[in-house]
């Protein structure tokens, strides 16, 4: 039987903008004492009311731009009502109906909507005790869905990566998963032909590229197999455990959330006139596709271009004198990143001592460990100093035979 | 009596020197002694010898230098207590200023202390409250009204020259027009809502309660005007009010949309006489403004009083009234999915053609006449046992709310021994007209000038 895999992605993004989404607190709250960066809008204290910073939706309008989206020209924010106690006001200040930007389209893939709203707080549980930052609270989010239209991890890999760098080239998010400004939410289901599965499971907190690859992977297995042995999987929401590359389960939703959305009524709709929507768009860099075909234009080969424009030090060196010898010179820098002045055959000489002093490391080399190698390069380093990693790695190989 | 004067007639006794703020001040702090065990206006006072000092420091920069107020308990106030009247915010100490309060401050008003109402907004009679409920000075066996029924009590039973009220459906017209002063509902975004403790934010309204139509004017021209900490303030331009109340009332044209009784029938002989023509209008949708009331301004409020759980501030949720439960769980019901279409977005679509409504009606007519209230105050315990009665005691004052347009209430008589009121609506940021309409009435009646014998 083939099954068929029914992937699509939430991607929340938080913006750089200078101060939060509905206040004037500082946004970046990356390494800041606990709730230094807080006011009465944030804290969600009595009285208090939202502005919505200008800067922020017109970052948001730029990335669905640069998605391909259509832009509404009449938007607002809506109340997501929902108790947390991250969540200072008891509900998020979000778009329900209206999103700023609709149907959009990525390598192929569709993108559902754009939307702006808040961060929340974060809980900090120590011991018995659970305590609250709030410097996270009302930080400028985009949240970017994705139709459920993923064939595979490999499909949603490039896609995730491609989305990081058209948000990098916008310059509105430093786009970091390890940091938390790029946070994934992966939804998985498999069917066994063209219909839709009746059940879905839901992937939260991953924080690479790689592991949301793993996890996918590991979820489109683990489901498979139940589906093979007559079982549903159950609708569920999961996360991944980095150690073992296996999810496992985190909360069975019993039943879907009423958030009771009507529209904010501290803040007024907006209305956008298509010169200004024009405006925006004519502001936005060249994106890493654009790019990329570009250089293809210039005579590069799809592989250098695809490096050279995901780099953007790189792109402009390039781009001042467009050659072959270039993008060559540009690409041997690259993969010999540490510029080395050392010979190679005083290399070879430092590794064959190496490996023969060595000989328990060799083995579990021999027999699979091959991330055993850094050891051998961690000793000839001690002897060398700064080398050329891809060459020593190359020369290891070839006497080791391996 | 100080206190009986106009605030430009005040002003310019201090500035001979023959009047000072702290005679002023000491004239209101006396009759809040003798006076509030009887009332209930206060749920917060200030300290006296705070109170003095700066009494004494006052320096003579806008006419309400050195004028006393008093603030619904609604707003919040740096470092004193704000409670909205319940108990789950009975030891908050806010960290900032509502705006209102800071225009007020810098203008040099001396804010003597914060007023008793109905929790959160949530009554029309200031019985809904964890302070006990607020007494009429013309009859203490009556309510002083609602919400802002401290507010109210404390202008007319004189223990502060002005008060800042809150007006969500009602709030500051309602207790206006029972105890006999003047108030105004602004349009929507005309004064700041930062600071407002909100009931339901897209109804909820910051305005002025003083004796008299020109104190209003004067109030409003400092306090009006677009905020960067709300999003929905207009940035229509404040006009100088105070200086623009002369008005031949030929050209006015007068609508009425209800059949009026005594006391309105008697002010429009006045304002006839004054050269206004009077005429019908109809506002077909009068009917469903207070079932659209009830579902938007429950709605909104359930959704802004889910940050009173007593987490980081204040008590928890087991602390709100009765009342101010039985509007949440309304609101809760009405947003809820299944119900959504139904209730809330009906009551939006209603709300459409409520401005509608008044859009067709201001263009035969510039103004509407309408009583205040369908009955004179109530007595004590009457509306708060009844809820429905006290839901239909709002009829006439929710659709300037659900329109977003201005009212001016004020006192046009006694029925039963205690005042009523009628209101003045206009259109959107017709405040100047409103309060030339008002001031000239004023100055050919006596109403305003009554005062309880307590």
């Amino acid at each position: 039987m083939s099954w068929q895999t029914v992937l699509g992605f939430e991607i929340h993004i938080e913006l750089s903008t200078n101060s939060k989404m509905f206040c004037g607190c500082p946004a970046n709250h990356f390494n800041t004492p606990p709730n230094s960066q807080v006011c009465p809008v944030c804290l969600g204290l009595p009285g208090a009311l939202p502005v919505p910073n200008a800067k922020a939706i017109e970052w948001c309008i730029k990335l669905g731009l640069a998605l391909g989206c259509k832009i509404n020209l009449q938007s607002k924010f809506d109340r997501k009502n929902y108790f947390y106690p991250d969540l200072p006001k008891g509900y998020q200040i979000s778009q329900y109906d209206q999103p700023l930007c609709v149907e959009g389209n990525l390598l192929g893939h569709k993108i559902r909507r754009v939307h702006m709203e808040e961060d929340t707080g974060k809980l900090l549980h120590q011991g018995s005790e659970t305590l609250i930052d709030f410097n996270r609270s009302g930080v400028p989010l985009v949240e970017v869905v994705t139709e459920a239209d993923f064939n595979d991890s490999n499909d949603s890999d490039n896609f995730l990566k491609e989305l990081q760098q058209i948000i990098r080239a916008l310059g509105i998010s430093s786009c970091d998963m390890e940091k938390g400004s790029m946070r994934l939410e992966a939804n998985i289901s498999v069917s066994p032909d063209e219909s839709f599965p009746n059940y879905k499971v839901e992937i939260k907190n991953v924080n690479s590229f790689r592991f949301v690859k793993k996890a996918v992977d590991f979820e489109v297995s683990r489901q498979i197999k139940l589906l093979e042995t007559g079982q549903t999987p159950i609708q569920e929401t999961r996360g991944f455990k980095e150690t073992t590359g296996e999810t496992f389960s985190q909360r069975v939703k019993e039943e879907a959330h009423d958030y009771r959305y009507f529209p904010e009524p501290d803040i007024p709709p907006f209305e956008f006139t298509q010169a200004q929507i024009e405006k925006w768009r004519s502001e936005l860099p060249i994106l890493p596709s654009q790019k990329r075909l570009q250089l293809v234009e210039l005579g590069l080969s799809e592989n250098y271009a695809r490096i050279i424009s995901a780099d953007p030090e790189m792109y402009d060196v390039f781009m001042k004198n467009p050659t072959k010898q270039t993008a060559d010179l540009l690409i041997n820098k690259r993969e010999a990143r540490v510029v080395s002045n050392i010979p190679e055959e005083k290399i070879r000489e430092v590794v064959s001592k190496v490996i023969s002093a060595n000989i328990a490391i060799v083995e579990s080399i021999k027999a699979g460990k091959t991330q055993a190698i850094g050891a051998l390069i961690g000793q000839i380093k001690k002897e060398l100093g700064d080398i050329d990693i891809p060459l020593t790695q190359k020369i290891i190989s070839e006497i080791m035979k391996l | 009596m100080n206190l009986d004067l106009s605030i430009s007639e005040l002003a310019k006794k201090y500035r001979s020197g023959v009047v000072t703020p702290e005679d002023v001040l000491n004239e209101c702090l006396e009759n809040i002694e003798k006076n509030n065990p009887k009332l209930n206006i206060f749920i917060t006072l200030r300290d006296r010898q705070e109170l003095l000092a700066e009494a004494r420091n006052v320096k003579f920069e806008t006419l309400l230098s050195g004028i006393p107020y008093v603030l619904k308990d609604a707003y919040v106030t740096k470092d004193i207590r704000t409670t909205s009247a319940s108990n789950v915010l009975n030891n908050y100490i806010p960290d900032y200023d509502a705006t209102v309060v800071k225009k007020l401050r810098d203008a040099g008003a001396i804010l003597i202390g914060k007023t008793n109402m109905d929790a959160w907004g949530h009554g029309g009679s200031s019985e809904n409250t964890d302070f006990g409920p607020v007494k009429n000075p013309w009859d203490v066996s009556r309510v002083a009204g609602g919400s802002s029924g401290g507010a109210a009590v404390a202008v007319s039973a004189r223990m502060a020259m002005f008060a800042i009220g809150e007006d969500t459906g009602g709030s500051i017209r309602n207790p206006a027009g029972w105890c006999g002063i003047s108030g105004l509902k602004v349009t929507y975004g005309r004064v700041s809502r930062y600071g407002a403790i909100a009931y339901a934010s897209s109804l909820d309204s910051v305005g002025p309660m003083a004796k008299n139509v020109e104190d209003l004017s004067l109030i409003l021209e400092l306090i009006a005007g677009q905020d960067k900490l709300d999003a929905t303030s207009s940035p229509t331009e404040v006009p100088v009010y105070s200086k623009n109340l002369n008005l031949d009332l030929k050209n006015i044209k007068i609508g009425i949309p209800l059949e009026p009784d005594q006391a309105i029938k008697d002010a429009l002989v006045k304002l006839k006489e004054l050269g206004a023509e009077i005429m019908e209008v109809s506002l077909p949708m009068l009917k469903y403004a207070v079932p659209t009331y009830y579902l938007l301004a429950p709605s909104e409020t359930s959704s802004n009083l889910g940050r009173y759980d007593g987490i980081r501030f204040g008590q928890d949720r087991s602390n709100f009234t009765q009342e101010s439960m039985r509007r949440i769980i309304i609101g809760t019901y009405a947003l809820s999915a299944g119900y959504y279409d139904a209730y809330y977005k009906k009551a939006q679509q209603a709300r459409t053609k409520i401005i509608e409504d008044y859009n067709t009606a201001f263009e035969k007519c510039d103004v509407i006449v309408m009583p205040v209230a369908p009955t004179v105050a109530t007595k004590l315990g009457e509306l708060i046992s009844d809820p429905v009665k006290n839901m239909l005691a709002d009829l006439y004052m929710v659709t300037t709310n659900i329109a977003g347009i201005p009212s001016l209430a004020i006192p046009c008589g006694f029925e039963e021994g205690v005042p009523v009121g009628f209101q003045i609506q206009g259109p959107m940021f017709s405040e100047e007209l409103l309060f030339k309409i008002g001031h000239q009435y004023q100055q050919v009646t006596d109403w305003h000038k009554a005062k309880p014998n307590i």
